[in-house]
């Protein structure tokens, strides 16, 4: 199974939740807090579906609470995917 | 003293015109609205004509930020964009103050019916999985007000009313109850769009939608050949604030709200007269003017036989047969659930504002028994101090509300009161 990247969760942020015109998601942001992005808990929610949907994996909503930024999303996302859950 | 509640700002987004002055200037024109469907296709229904905006005249990215276009359907961006307008219109800036002074009160007569359509759709053809998590919110009645809400920081007393076609007014009705209660400004009117698969099953179901298919024949209230209506899309949002606010800052005003009343129809079959009338009556009663001294009504102009010609009953029993210019500008919008009764209060505001009443589109008369003034044909010059907009839904609703013009004891220093 292919490991989320950050140029992947960049696309689906955009695609599902938009892109906040003050914020370079171009730039470096893997450590930047979502919510410096622009990016509220339903953002984040219709993220995580998507990234469930495209990646086949099933994820649990608490991972939100704790994955405040990209890095940590993305960590927590590829810890399941390649346990092969 | 009762606070005075006044409309300083209109923000309109209508088939036949994107913006305030667009809209007014076409609607003198007397310029459509009304087209074949282009949102879907229409072939497979009876009835294949709305009042649609133009996306050449709206598009949504030019107005709103990335991040509200995934979680809005069509009809909160326009809503959105239309408060803008109608902030920027009254001179408000939303970002002063903490927000608890202003509140946010529109109507809603449907949701949002293409994002829950393609929700919907999602969920039975492949799985809840696929629904989009901005679905708990995008297809409620409320979520206009809720975005115009969030977007400009407005934390005051702030819901939706819903009364089908009749909710615009309503909304209006308690946006100013908001201002007698001291909160000093109200976002208020109402935008809506069904159009639709989904949507335009719920429009036929009501079995008064009208199967011509030229444009100019489709939807003709009053006339001898009415034969329905025509659904649209669109409406106003409308800045409504307590007089004495808009006199400290300086700031100028369409009209007052000077009277508002609601009323429900008796069950069908019961024997006892419409809502209407009693409805009329009891607005001018509220806002203290007398049938005479309405300078023109606005008529709810459903484009149904029965309904106009109880309309028209109304009318007559309180201004008198030929009593009062009756204007219908909707015939060139179609009409647009809860949005189209606040347009119908912005033509009125616009009539003070011009001394000119707007013709009803393609209708060249009324049917004579019918024993109204009909303004047909073009523009028609007339002073208007005092107008009244009516509005019915289906299932009953029925709203009235009078409008005056500011006068001094508004705007002035004198001390603003109802009259």
């Amino acid at each position: 199974m292919t490991a989320l990247t950050l140029e992947a969760l960049v696309r689906i942020l955009r695609e599902s939740a938009g892109e906040d015109e003050g914020v370079d998601l171009g730039g470096d942001i893997a450590d930047t807090a979502f919510t410096d992005l622009g990016y509220d808990s339903l953002a984040l929610l219709e993220t995580l579906g998507r990234v469930q949907r495209d990646y086949g994996v099933t994820l649990d909503d608490d991972l939100l609470a704790t994955a405040q930024t990209p890095r940590q999303f993305l960590d927590a996302v590829n810890e399941v995917i390649a346990a092969g859950v | 003293m009762t606070p005075t509640a006044v409309i300083t700002g209109l923000g309109v987004i209508a088939p036949n015109g994107v913006g305030t002055e667009q809209f007014w200037s076409a609607t003198l024109r007397a310029e459509t609205g009304i087209r074949p469907l282009e949102r879907f296709d229409p072939e497979p229904y009876p009835a294949r004509l709305a009042g649609q905006v133009a996306d050449e005249a709206f598009d949504p990215r030019a107005h709103l930020p990335g991040r509200l276009l995934p979680q809005t359907d069509r009809m909160t961006r326009m809503a959105l964009a239309a408060a803008d307008w109608a902030l920027a219109d009254a001179g408000v800036d939303p970002r002063d103050g903490d927000g608890f002074d202003r509140g946010v009160i529109t109507a809603s007569a449907s949701g949002g019916y293409e994002f829950g359509q393609r929700e919907l759709q999602n969920l039975w053809s492949k799985g809840p999985e696929h629904v989009s998590a901005y679905q708990s919110f995008a297809w409620f009645y409320a979520v206009n007000t809720g975005q115009i809400s969030i977007r400009n920081g407005m934390r005051g007393p702030s819901g939706v009313v819903v009364g089908e076609q009749a909710g615009g007014l309503d909304a209006l009705g308690q946006a100013r109850r908001a201002i007698r209660g001291g909160t000093p400004l109200i976002v208020s009117g109402a935008v809506d769009s069904a159009l639709n698969p989904w949507g335009w099953i719920a429009h036929l179901s009501t079995n008064r939608i009208s199967t011509r298919e030229c444009a100019d024949e489709a939807y003709l209230p009053f006339s001898p050949r009415a034969c329905g209506h025509v659904p649209g899309e669109g409406g106003a949002i409308l800045v409504v604030e307590e007089a004495g606010a808009v006199r400290r800052r300086g700031g100028r005003c369409y009209g007052v709200v000077a009277g508002y009343a609601a009323g429900f129809d008796p069950v069908p079959g019961s024997g006892r007269p419409p809502a209407l009338r009693r409805v009329v009556e009891r607005a001018l009663a509220d806002a203290g003017v007398a049938p005479g001294e309405v300078d023109a009504v606005f008529a709810d102009a459903a484009g149904s036989p029965d309904l106009d010609e109880r309309e028209a009953e109304a009318i007559r029993a309180v201004f008198g047969p030929m009593g009062v210019p009756v204007c219908a500008p909707k015939a060139l919008t179609g009409r647009l659930n809860s949005g189209g009764a606040p347009l119908d209060v912005v033509a009125a505001l616009l009539s003070m504002r011009d001394g000119v009443l707007p013709p009803a589109g393609p209708v060249d008369r009324a049917r004579e028994d019918y024993g109204i003034d009909l303004v047909t044909g073009g523009p028609r010059p007339h002073r208007v101090r005092t107008a009244c907009v009516l509005a019915r839904g289906t299932g009953g609703f029925t709203s009235a509300l009078v409008l005056t013009a500011a006068d001094d004891r508004v705007t002035g220093g004198a001390p603003a009161g109802d009259r």
